[in-house]
């Protein structure tokens, strides 16, 4: 049996990587994929969490996240299409025509 | 309507028509009167006022068969709020019944008189038509007379109080657009004005008073508010009944407010008798009695009436011994004699004061009837003389009083064709007892008359006046000691002034060609006097200080209660007796051993300022002038002269109105409310947002990264935040 430390101590390097990935890239669809890398970071830290616990929560929970995270997806990525389109570029930065 | 309790009301339902009687007989004469002659006028005035004596009678018979016991009658509801409530109901008691026999017995014979008196003087001021308002005037004095003395409630008593004050109003203002000689001039009327005045401060008074008593006793009806006087605390009681000495020193002429009686003479002389002699006057005496219950509970008050009383009754004496008008003399021993009658009523002595009152009533009003009677003899005479020499006319002796009446009432009205022949002489008083003399030759009857009225004025006895001023002193030598020594002076110049007066008028030669010509009244003005006469002589039958008479004072009992019957005091009535014989023979040694020649100055003089105070009433008219009247006229013009358009456009109206209304706009709610407050809070909160909208626009850098960095910074917070709490 792997202690649960692991996963939490693999589940917090995920989330980070994520974060930085959001933070320092400007693709819109790195930042998108870092955004599904901290989604399954938590993912992991719940389930690890559930079988420490030994519930079904944690794994019911994920699904749900699972679920959302593909509706996310589904609304993102049209999102990031029609950026694309009228920017010719998928360069967050770019998007700035509503800054103070 | 409900009859009383009294089991035999016999004819208690006529107690209105004391009221009815002469309000009928005034509106016939008002209505129909322009088609009567002046016999017809005068009978329908006389015959109103006599039905009125007649009901009198018939309520006293009802009265003495319930030994006295107040009968009351209610005519109509009046007002009903809350607790108050208040009738036209007529109380019919001993002392209301005294009362109405002498108002409509004394004033059916004064109408009767009236009809010769005006009759002539309305012809002497030629204004014919005058006749007829005089009646119907007369007729409702009778009336407001009847409602002041039967009414049941103070406030009843005060419509009467306030009508007979209208009707000396109209009375005394008569002759309105003439003077005291018939010149034109508005001095009756400021007399009238005067009266009215004087008279409306007493009022205040009462009203006053009034006002309290409903405060104190929740009602104003007589048995109500006396039954509850022990429950009511002194204090109280001493306000209500001084503010009714107020009323009363008004109505009844009392020092201070006595000023107006004398110019009320401005009247026609059946009205002085009337009105300002015998009954209007009297209604203070009236009142107190009517208060009685409350005036015994406070002694302190009792004694300021009878001081009151006492002091006006010497007071006036002394002006009226140094007056040369024959009525002026009648009107300051009339104010003198109402101090009397205060003085004995303030005393307790009720009885005593209602019964000088009852007398007073009989020989002044034939004192004052018979005082026209020999002025309408002196009008007769002057016009005698005017037609029988032109040339040579009387002198009157009074340089101020400048012009001939007749040629003044010329002016007034042309077609007055004699007017215009005596044109340019001096002026004729016919009232000034120095242009007088000799006029028991002339005129016997009133001469008879007028000594019948003089000895019962002076306190001769056995005639009326000595019985009940004799009584007042009695009492007041018991209760009051100041009063009593006040009253026995008073009494001593009252028998100097009629003895003067006496001396000047009918004795001596003539002064004056129109004194030599008099010519005695024709029946209708002597036969009233003739009556008054034998009531002056015999009136003191009424209340005799034997055992087994004092008829009035049992009368008055069941009214006024406790009444004490006073045996003759010999003492004090030799005193008074003998001052009064002492006067008048010093008026004779001064006025008659040698006899008051023409141009003759006043015996009197030698006694120098206080003759003169005499003379002119101690300047007490002018004091008032100084003290009230002209600084009220300062006031009226200030009023009338600088506080006019200018004052009120210019400064009122552009400077205060404007003024402050521009403060208020331009400084107060432009400056300060609008621009200051309500534009500074909107501006302010404009910039605010403004400036709070600049500082965090910079937030908005429109980098997706740095929004994320915020996120996440915040997410860390908050959970450290929730970790280490």
């Amino acid at each position: 049996m792997i202690p649960v430390d692991y996963y939490i101590i693999l589940s917090a390097i995920l989330f980070t990587i994520g974060v930085l990935g959001v933070l320092v890239r400007r693709n819109a669809l790195i930042i998108f994929m870092s955004i599904e890398l901290m989604l399954n970071a938590a993912n992991l830290a719940i389930v690890a969490f559930g079988s420490v616990f030994e519930s079904f929560s944690g794994q019911i929970f994920v699904f749900f996240v699972i679920a959302v995270a593909a509706a996310e997806v589904a609304v993102g990525l049209a999102l990031i299409v029609e950026i694309f389109r009228s920017k010719r570029s998928i360069d967050v930065d770019q998007v700035s025509s509503l800054k103070g | 309507m409900h009859l009383s309790e009294s089991v035999n009301t016999g004819f208690l339902f006529l107690a209105p028509w004391l009221v009815f009687f002469p309000v009928i007989g005034l509106l016939i004469n008002t209505l129909f009167g322009h088609k009567f002659s002046e016999r017809m006028i005068g009978a329908v005035a006389s015959l109103a006022s006599g039905a009125a004596f007649v009901v009198s009678v018939l309520l006293y018979v009802t009265v003495s068969g319930a030994h006295g016991e107040a009968m009351r009658w209610q005519l109509a509801e009046w007002m009903h709020i809350g607790t108050l409530s208040l009738d036209w109901t007529f109380r019919v008691d001993s002392l209301s019944t005294t009362m109405m026999l002498v108002v409509s017995g004394v004033g059916t014979l004064i109408h009767i008189y009236a009809i010769g008196y005006m009759h002539e003087d309305v012809r002497f001021k030629n204004d014919v038509g005058r006749f007829r308002r005089f009646f119907v005037f007369l007729n409702l004095f009778i009336a407001a007379m009847m409602v002041l003395i039967t009414g049941d409630s103070y406030l009843m008593l005060f419509v009467g109080w306030e009508g007979v004050g209208l009707c000396s109003f109209l009375l005394v203002g008569f002759w309105y657009e003439l003077d005291l000689l018939a010149r034109p001039s508005w001095s009756n009327s400021f007399a009238a004005v005067k009266a009215f005045v004087a008279n409306r401060v007493g009022d205040f008074g009462f009203l006053i008073a009034t006002f309290i008593m409903f405060w104190a006793f929740g009602s104003l009806q007589f048995d109500k508010v006396f039954q509850q006087v022990p429950t009511v605390a002194p204090g109280v009681i001493i306000a209500i009944t001084l503010f009714f000495l107020l009323g009363v020193t008004g109505k009844s002429a009392q020092v201070p407010l006595y000023v107006w009686l004398p110019d009320a003479m401005a009247g026609p002389t059946p009205v002085s008798a009337l009105i300002h002699a015998a009954t209007m006057v009297t209604a203070g005496v009236y009142l107190v009695a009517r208060s009685a219950p409350l005036y015994s509970s406070v002694p302190e008050a009792q004694n300021i009436v009878a001081l009151v009383g006492a002091v006006t009754a010497l007071f006036a004496a002394t002006i009226a011994a140094g007056q040369f008008d024959i009525k002026k003399v009648l009107a300051y021993s009339t104010i003198s004699q109402l101090g009397f009658m205060v003085a004995a009523v303030g005393m307790g002595a009720y009885v005593a004061g209602i019964f000088h009152l009852v007398t007073h009533a009989f020989f002044k009003a034939l004192l004052f009837l018979s005082a026209g009677s020999v002025i309408l003899g002196m009008e007769r005479g002057h016009h005698h003389a005017a037609h029988a020499n032109h040339d040579n006319h009387g002198k009157g002796k009074k340089g101020k009083r400048k012009e001939e009446r007749h040629d003044a009432r010329a002016e007034r009205s042309h077609s007055d064709s004699e007017g215009a022949d005596e044109a340019h002489g001096e002026v004729f008083d016919p009232g000034d007892m120095r242009n007088m003399g000799g006029l028991r030759k002339t005129m016997p009857v009133t001469f008879w008359v007028y000594m019948a009225g003089m000895v019962a004025l002076s306190g001769i006895p056995p005639f009326s006046g000595f019985w009940s001023k004799d009584e007042i002193l009695l009492d007041a030598s018991m209760h009051n000691q100041a009063a009593y020594w006040l009253l026995t002076i008073a009494a001593f110049f009252t028998a100097f002034y009629m003895g003067r007066q006496i001396w000047m008028v009918f004795f001596g030669e003539a002064r004056h060609e129109a004194a030599a010509r008099a010519e005695e009244s024709p029946k209708v003005i002597t036969v009233p006097l003739i009556i008054l006469a034998a009531l002056a002589v015999l009136g003191g039958a009424l209340n005799l200080p034997f055992e087994g008479f004092h008829n009035l004072g049992h009368w008055l009992e069941a009214t006024l209660g406790e009444v004490e019957s006073l045996p003759l005091n010999l003492q004090v009535a030799g005193i008074s007796t003998l001052l009064a014989l002492l006067a008048i023979l010093i008026s004779w040694l001064m006025y008659a051993r040698k006899p008051f020649a023409k141009d003759q100055t006043d015996p009197l003089a030698s006694l120098g300022l206080f003759f003169k105070g005499m003379n002119n009433k101690w300047w007490m008219d002018e004091l008032y002038h100084l003290l009230f009247i002209n600084p009220y006229i300062k006031i009226s013009y200030f009023i009338a002269e600088v506080i006019d358009w200018r004052f009120w456009h210019d400064w009122f109206h552009e400077k205060v109105i404007m003024g402050t209304y521009n403060w208020i706009s331009f400084t107060g709610l432009n400056e300060y409310a609008d621009q200051k407050g309500i534009d500074a809070f909107a501006n302010g909160l404009g910039t605010w947002t403004q400036s709070l909208a600049g500082t965090l626009r910079k937030v908005q850098n429109g980098f997706v990264r740095s929004y994320a960095l915020s996120i996440l910074l915040g997410v860390v917070l908050i959970l450290g935040y929730l970790i280490f709490k």
